[in-house]
């Protein structure tokens, strides 16, 4: 609803900001101190579970124990700073597969449902068929159904089909990717072919003149044309399916456990001490903080076009 | 070993599925020109169809009849599944909780957002985006995650010990008295908004971001107006800011109202709906797995779809409108 246009916006306001900013200044210097204030105050506060977070995943068992993590920052010298946790993460819980796992189940969980929405947006844009208006509709109600409803009957037919041929399907990284890939296409498709309907129709019909068949404008002309949006999207995505606990548990389960499902039969082990459990939801974060600092602008940028989901 | 196996299917799988596209073109692209035209769409269209049908649209379908089935003993159970929920006081208590989340998280993050971009806005450029960061930052964050974030917040230690929640460290400061165990408090359902406060904490920054955009796309001019008219601050925040960017509040409560509606990992994490804290997700979980009920626990998920049914109209509609002033 909101795709008004997204990047102009942001393009007009960095401008004006600046311009607000000083005016803001000049009339009443002293509300600008306190909104400042206000508003560090505000940043520290939303901070807080996350240095909690930081703090205990490099602190001992004893001291996690014993006292809780805000004192460590007070007292940085009187505390055991340690790395083990992160070592026993890795070795005792095994932690590393589950961290491949991830990868495994995330990178085609992104890509699949990438190049499928934009073949489809490429059709519903600059394709004419019957039906086609409806299709699309159909699409958009599909945005909002709700994950869990298909769980059963796919888990079902997956389980049916190992038996009928032997194919073991459930716990293999196929079963979540296929299934991601489909509840990710609803809002890739929307966001694609929102974005391709601005590109020049002139060049895509210069280009049939010339003979271009339109898989070949699809590949050579519209995919690359369409990268900030198909860039955007993939961020959307990644983030989504690596933070995912419903799908991956369903479908991989225990036999190829993800990050998150660890992390979740950690949460249950506290007995190993506060400190493990931190430092293995840690190293869960670490990849997509990576991705959102690196990617910060395409992810922004993408929101903003996908704003109906 | 493992890792080449992986690597292989991924490989496999995202090979398997480009030559689909490359087959169905090139089949395709041996008809006549008059069938060439009929079907090319559905090389670009056909497998997305298909896909769609084969896992949201069947398996949709086959969760509504499942719902109508006792799964203990494979018969036709009629309303079973439904009455068997409604006259569970168990599960009225989960709806009421489902309604506290709708009522209470989509509005305040749309709030928090709202407020806090209107009030970045006015920071210098620099600091307006590293402020921004950090109310964003917890997007990239894992529910599973959070949940041993805010633990180290709420937990409880018995009184005596030392209190390592920082809630708590807080409270036995002021009041000196006993410890509280905050999650398991249900009185007003006390805990629900505890678990909301980290949805919230996990949404405000989407929020954030896309009333932004909207508030600085809001014409300069009009406000100038307003302010030459003798408008103050929060005149021109209420009547000149908020009626323009109605359309971005609007899809950003929708979005999070559906997020929350069917909200699951949080409270599967933080108390497993445990001391009256059930939410629909977690009771589907709960019958399909716990329960060994897979009927009753799509007859759950029936019931949570329902509710969606308005916004998917919503959606349909307002979609619709959008095409024809296209």
């Amino acid at each position: 609803m909101t795709q008004a246009a997204p990047t102009l916006a942001v393009r007009a306001t960095a401008e004006r900001s600046a311009a607000t900013a000083r005016t803001a200044t000049k009339r009443r210097p002293n509300r600008r101190i306190v909104l400042n204030i206000i508003l560090g105050l505000f940043a520290i506060l939303w901070m807080i579970p996350v240095i909690g977070l930081l703090v205990t995943a490099f602190r001992s068992t004893t001291d996690a124990q014993t006292t809780g993590w805000w004192t460590a920052i007070g007292n940085v010298f009187g505390q055991h700073w340690t790395t083990t946790n992160f070592v026993t993460a890795f070795t005792n819980l095994d932690l590393g597969t589950n961290f491949f796992n991830s990868v495994a189940v995330t990178v085609p969980a992104t890509v699949l449902p990438i190049m499928f929405a934009a073949f489809a947006a490429y059709g519903f844009t600059f394709l004419d068929f019957k039906g086609k208006e409806v299709y699309f509709a159909v699409i958009v109600g599909l945005l909002v159904v709700p994950t869990q409803v298909a769980l059963i009957p796919v888990l079902q037919a997956y389980v049916a089909f190992t038996k009928a041929t032997g194919i073991p399907i459930v716990g293999q990284f196929p079963a979540a990717w296929v299934y991601h890939s489909a509840f990710a296409l609803p809002l890739a498709i929307f966001i694609l072919r929102n974005y391709m309907s601005t590109l020049p129709v002139a060049l895509i019909e210069a280009a049939r003149v010339d003979g271009a068949s339109h898989f070949q404008i699809f590949w050579r002309l519209v995919v690359p044309m369409s990268m900030p949006a198909l860039a955007s999207f993939a961020i959307f995505q990644f983030l989504w399916v690596w933070n995912d606990y419903l799908t991956a548990y369903i479908f991989l389960g225990d036999a190829n456990p993800v990050l998150t499902q660890a992390l979740y039969g950690l949460l249950g082990q506290y007995a190993q001490g506060w400190n493990l459990v931190a430092a293995g939801s840690f190293i869960t974060i670490v990849v997509p903080l990576i991705v959102f600092f690196g990617m910060q602008r395409y992810f922004v940028r993408g929101l903003t076009a996908g704003s109906v989901k | 070993m493992q890792i080449v196996s992986a690597l292989v299917s991924v490989v496999g799988g995202l090979t398997v599925s480009f030559l689909i596209y490359l087959g169905l073109n090139f089949i395709v692209g041996k008809t006549n020109t008059k069938w060439n035209r009929r079907l090319l769409p559905y090389v670009f269209i056909g497998p997305i169809l298909v896909l769609l049908l084969g896992f949201l649209v069947y398996p949709t379908i086959r969760t509504v009849i499942l719902s109508f089935v006792d799964t203990t003993n494979d018969k036709f159970a009629g309303f079973g599944n439904y009455v068997s929920l409604f006259t569970s006081g168990d599960f009225l208590s989960t709806l009421l909780n489902n309604l506290l989340w709708i009522l209470v998280v989509p509005a305040v993050t749309v709030a928090i957002g709202l407020g806090v971009a209107t009030l970045a806005d006015r920071l210098g450029p620099k600091r307006e985006k590293t402020f921004k960061s950090i109310i964003f930052l917890p997007m990239a964050i894992s529910f599973v995650a959070a949940a041993t974030m805010w633990r180290f917040i709420y937990t409880y230690d018995p009184p005596g010990q030392p209190q390592t929640g920082l809630l708590n460290a807080i409270w036995t400061g002021i009041t000196h008295g006993d410890p509280v165990p905050w999650i398991t408090i249900d009185a007003g359902r006390f805990n629900d908004f505890l678990l909301m406060i980290v949805v919230i904490w996990l949404n405000a920054g989407y929020a954030m971001v896309l009333l932004s955009a909207a508030v600085k796309g809001v014409p300069e001019e009009t406000i100038e107006a307003a302010r030459i008219d003798g408008a103050k601050d929060r005149q021109i925040f209420f009547r000149v800011i908020v009626p323009q960017i109605q359309g971005t509040i609007v899809a950003v409560f929708v979005t999070v109202l559906i997020g929350v509606m069917k909200i699951f990992d949080i409270v599967f994490a933080m108390t497993g709906g445990t001391y009256n804290t059930n939410v629909l997700g977690v009771e589907f979980i709960n019958q399909f797995f716990n329960f060994g009920n897979p009927g009753k626990a799509s007859a759950v998920v029936v019931i949570l779809m329902v509710a969606v049914i308005p916004v998917i109209v919503y959606q349909v509609r307002n979609y619709r409108k959008q095409e024809v002033l296209r």
